[in-house]
């Protein structure tokens, strides 16, 4: 089977986001593989040990995207593909990176393409059914299990908490909620085969594309935190005279109701 | 100026200044050795700590399991050559590693005993076959060793062994007679490294595995700390080791005994810097949540004076455990496959002064961390609940294991003088500059970190006067002399801490910039302020207690002025409380 992951580098979940003029300050700042991604890559990785095929790992970013693909390189891909747009591309955005990754693929005979359900920093999810679109192949999002046959794929989805089965056939295009596996870490005989597998990298040229054909379709305005959060009241007196005042607070102070 | 070898010799930083490009830094790390970092990291607080209460309570099963599961991962393999079913990976992985393993208390040293004193003597000295047969094992954790040195009658006098082995008549088996003290990770072993006189004289090491007739165990020991690691007395009646099992050379295991530990002492190091990392990140988390008087603890400039001083030395125990990580690969990289023993062990021994440091200091700043961290958490401090009773017992032992941190004193400069007895150093030349560099007035070099390299100048300098000053009081009598020998130690430690600090900053500052390494240089700064008050406390001392009249009036005199003028690289009251609030932002040391 020819499977491809698309993997993106995002923010460690721990790292406090800082903002300053007008945009997220990345100095200092861990990184780590976009954790839906890494669901993909370990599901990749499974499907590939029954069924035999390669694993490519392909991501759109900057030359620091290189140690999250080496990453996924020593968890069992077999290749990864870097197409840097780091000298090309100012501001991207979800079209941006489907309308790059789509053609890159096209022409690859891609059986199975496994990308997370959102990254946990734009959080749009919007590139892997992009994707699928422009490669004109069917495609579900957040699922939970998939079982391949032949040809044939059975998948259990999260739908707002419930599940639903599906039976779909190849080629296809998944994203991967959480439940999916427990992705494993690099084992350090991994990480040092890692070393020497092909991690090939590209630029926009390579793939006949120019900067138009990908300028992004949106613009951001502004980029700001949530409010902090205020403390909690804690509420005194008899139980009727508390709930009168939780009423009137839920009127008044919290516009709910 | 000295000329500087392109590979560096042992102790040499007591006498030379050393070469900044030499001196290997975290910065330096690959992407290989950051990754195998973060396996070890998850293994550990993924797999190890949530079952802390189990391990405390000697689940041993437990330990089993989990040294198998580090095994699949290659955590234990990263010593062992790849035709043994290792990865041969170099002495900054191990130290990765060792760091890692070391917040997790007990099961932590059961892993780097394993890995180390009870793997390496195989590694590097056995026979092939015994390589063949055993390595594999041990790589995948399939097999686990131990390491019997301790008798009863033979603790640091190591070779007093009163352990026996006698070759039976057909020359098929030693017999093995004697009782093993406090064996670390005795109730699990597979094999056994242990010590024992040929013929009652001839010390000798043999690999024992745990199903050899004569071999039991004591009874599991009552310990104050580290209890995932089952300690044990092993002892052996009328064992049978066959013959093919006598590790080295009749006669020889001195060589192995000694030479491994060096290593274990690195090893121990890399586990303290772990475990004082772990720590101190408890001691920030804890004060910042705990309140009196109307805010949390941690904004009293009094705590944020004692994170500081943790903070401080971790930084140097970091320097100086990398550095030294590196000098060992250099000695010691090339002969995974060698079998030329007496190469092996004159490298191994190449830096037995700087493994002795990294054991010491790595101990004493664990140890510190740990009591720190204590009584930051006051009352919560002592409760079991709140995990920091169980850092510090667990912390306790790593003064005692691995060679006393007395014994390791003494190693310090005597290795020094017996280099200079056999002329492979030049020491009364070396003190006479160093004299003669004290009463110079300096011209500071428009590099960074001027000054800061100035004072770690002065400290070589003062541990070379009274190198010499101890030489001409006690000439060969100076191996009993004990008191000026610690005092020695003392300073040799607080000259490799604070250059390793300040090497590791100027090659940060070149290669990232002043700003980038605002954070660094104030650490820096934070250690050589403790060692330049350490060195001249103890200079001060040694030459009181070496000289006397005239000369001493004028020697301390000396001391006093070159250490005052050099105050200026402490950090201001101001800047430690901001280095103190930006650990406090991050939750954990970070430099």
């Amino acid at each position: 089977m020819n499977i491809f992951v698309l993997l993106k580098r995002t923010f460690d979940t721990e790292e406090k986001i800082v903002i300053s003029n007008g945009s997220i300050v990345e100095d200092g700042a861990e990184f780590i593989i976009n954790p839906y991604d890494e669901y993909a890559v370990e599901e990749a990785i499974q499907i590939r040990d029954s069924q035999g095929g390669e694993v490519t790992v392909v991501s759109v970013g900057g030359e620091e995207a290189e140690k999250q693909l080496r990453t996924a390189l020593a968890m069992g891909a077999d290749k990864a593909v870097l197409i840097n747009i780091e000298d090309d591309i100012e501001n991207g955005d979800q079209f941006t990176t489907s309308k790059i990754l789509a053609e890159f693929l096209q022409g690859k005979e891609a059986d199975l393409i496994l990308a997370g359900n959102v990254a946990i920093d734009g959080g749009s999810g919007q590139v892997g059914p992009r994707v699928a679109d422009l490669l004109d192949i069917p495609y579900i999002t957040t699922i939970t299990n998939i079982t391949v046959d032949g040809t044939s794929v059975k998948i259990v989805r999260d739908v707002e908490g419930d599940s639903e089965t599906i039976e779909a056939a190849l080629p296809l295009l998944v994203t991967a909620q959480q439940g999916l596996n427990e992705p494993r870490y690099p084992s350090l005989p991994g990480i040092m085969k890692a070393k020497k597998k092909p991690l090939e990298e590209l630029e926009l040229d390579d793939l006949d594309l120019d900067e138009d054909d990908v300028e992004a379709k949106t613009k951001t305005i502004e980029i700001f935190l949530p409010p902090k959060k205020e403390a909690g009241k804690v509420l005194e007196g008899e139980l009727d005279v508390q709930v009168k005042e939780l009423v009137s607070l839920l009127h008044s102070e919290a516009k709910v109701i | 100026m000295e000329k500087t070898n392109t590979r560096t010799r042992g102790a040499s930083f007591l006498f030379s200044k050393v070469e900044p490009d030499h001196v290997f830094t975290p910065e330096d790390f690959t992407d290989e050795h950051r990754m195998i970092g973060t396996t070890a990291k998850q293994f550990v607080e993924k797999e190890v700590t949530p079952h802390q209460g189990q391990i405390e309570k000697q689940d041993f099963k437990l330990i089993v399991t989990l040294m198998q599961k580090a095994g699949d991962l290659g955590l234990l393999a990263h010593s062992i050559p790849e035709q043994y079913g290792g990865l041969g990976l170099d002495k900054i992985s191990k130290g990765i590693v060792g760091e890692m393993v070391g917040q997790s208390g007990g099961y932590g040293v059961a892993h780097s005993n394993h890995t180390c004193i009870a793997t390496l003597p195989i590694t590097y000295f056995g026979t092939e076959e015994q390589k063949a047969k055993y390595l594999p094992k041990l790589a995948s954790g399939e097999y686990i060793g131990a390491y019997c040195l301790t008798e009863p009658n033979a603790g640091s006098d190591a070779l007093s062994a009163q352990t026996t082995a006698r070759l039976n008549e057909t020359g098929t088996h030693y017999v093995l007679n004697g009782t093993k003290l406090y064996i670390t990770n005795a109730f699990f072993s597979d094999t056994f490294i242990v010590y024992a006189k040929v013929d009652g004289t001839k010390f000798t090491a043999f690999i024992v595995e745990k199903d050899f007739p004569g071999l039991s165990l004591g009874p599991e020991e009552e310990k104050m700390g580290i209890k995932g690691s089952s300690t044990r007395s092993v002892i052996l009646e009328d064992c049978q080791v066959p013959a093919e099992n006598l590790l080295g050379e009749v006669g020889k295991g001195h060589v192995i005994a000694l030479n491994v530990l060096n290593l274990g002492r690195f090893n121990l190091g890399s586990a303290c810097m772990g475990a004082s990392k772990y720590s101190l990140s408890k001691a920030l988390q804890f004060t910042q949540e705990r309140k009196q008087f109307g805010r949390a603890i941690s904004d009293f400039p009094a705590t944020k004076q004692k994170v500081v001083k943790m903070a401080g030395r971790i930084y140097a125990t970091e320097s100086l455990q990398y550095r030294t990580a590196s000098l060992l690969e250099e000695a010691l990289g090339g002969l995974y496959e060698s079998s030329d023993w007496k190469e092996i062990g004159k490298q191994m021994s190449e830096f037995a002064t700087e493994c002795a440091i990294c054991k010491v200091y790595g101990s004493e700043t664990l140890d510190f961390t740990a009591d720190e961290t204590l009584q930051l958490h006051g009352g919560a401090g002592f409760i079991k609940d709140y995990g920091v009773e169980q850092i510090y017992r667990d912390s306790r032992i790593n003064r005692i294991f691995e060679g006393t941190n007395e014994i390791n004193r003494l190693l310090i400069p005597t290795h020094l003088f017996r280099k200079a007895m056999k002329g492979e150093v030049d020491l009364l030349s070396k003190v006479q500059q160093a004299i003669a560099e004290l009463q110079e007035s300096v011209k500071l070099d428009n590099e960074p970190l001027a000054e800061e390299r100035n004072a770690v100048d002065t400290i070589r300098n003062l541990f070379l006067l009274c190198a010499g000053l101890a030489f001409e009081a006690h000439g060969e009598g100076l191996v009993h002399e004990q008191e000026t020998l610690m005092g020695l130690a003392d300073l040799a430690i607080t000259l490799y801490t604070a250059e390793s600090s300040v090497i590791r900053t100027l090659r940060s500052v070149k290669r990232y910039g002043e700003e980038k390494s605002a954070l660094k240089i104030n650490l820096a700064r934070v250690v050589l302020e403790d060692s330049l008050w350490d060195a001249e406390r103890l200079s001060r001392t040694l030459t009181m207690a070496l000289t006397d009249g005239e000369k001493q009036k004028q020697l301390t005199g000396l001391i006093f002025r070159e250490c005052s003028q050099l105050r200026s690289v402490s950090l201001s009251v101001d800047k430690k409380r901001e280095l103190a609030d930006l650990l406090f932002k991050e939750n954990k040391f970070i430099c």
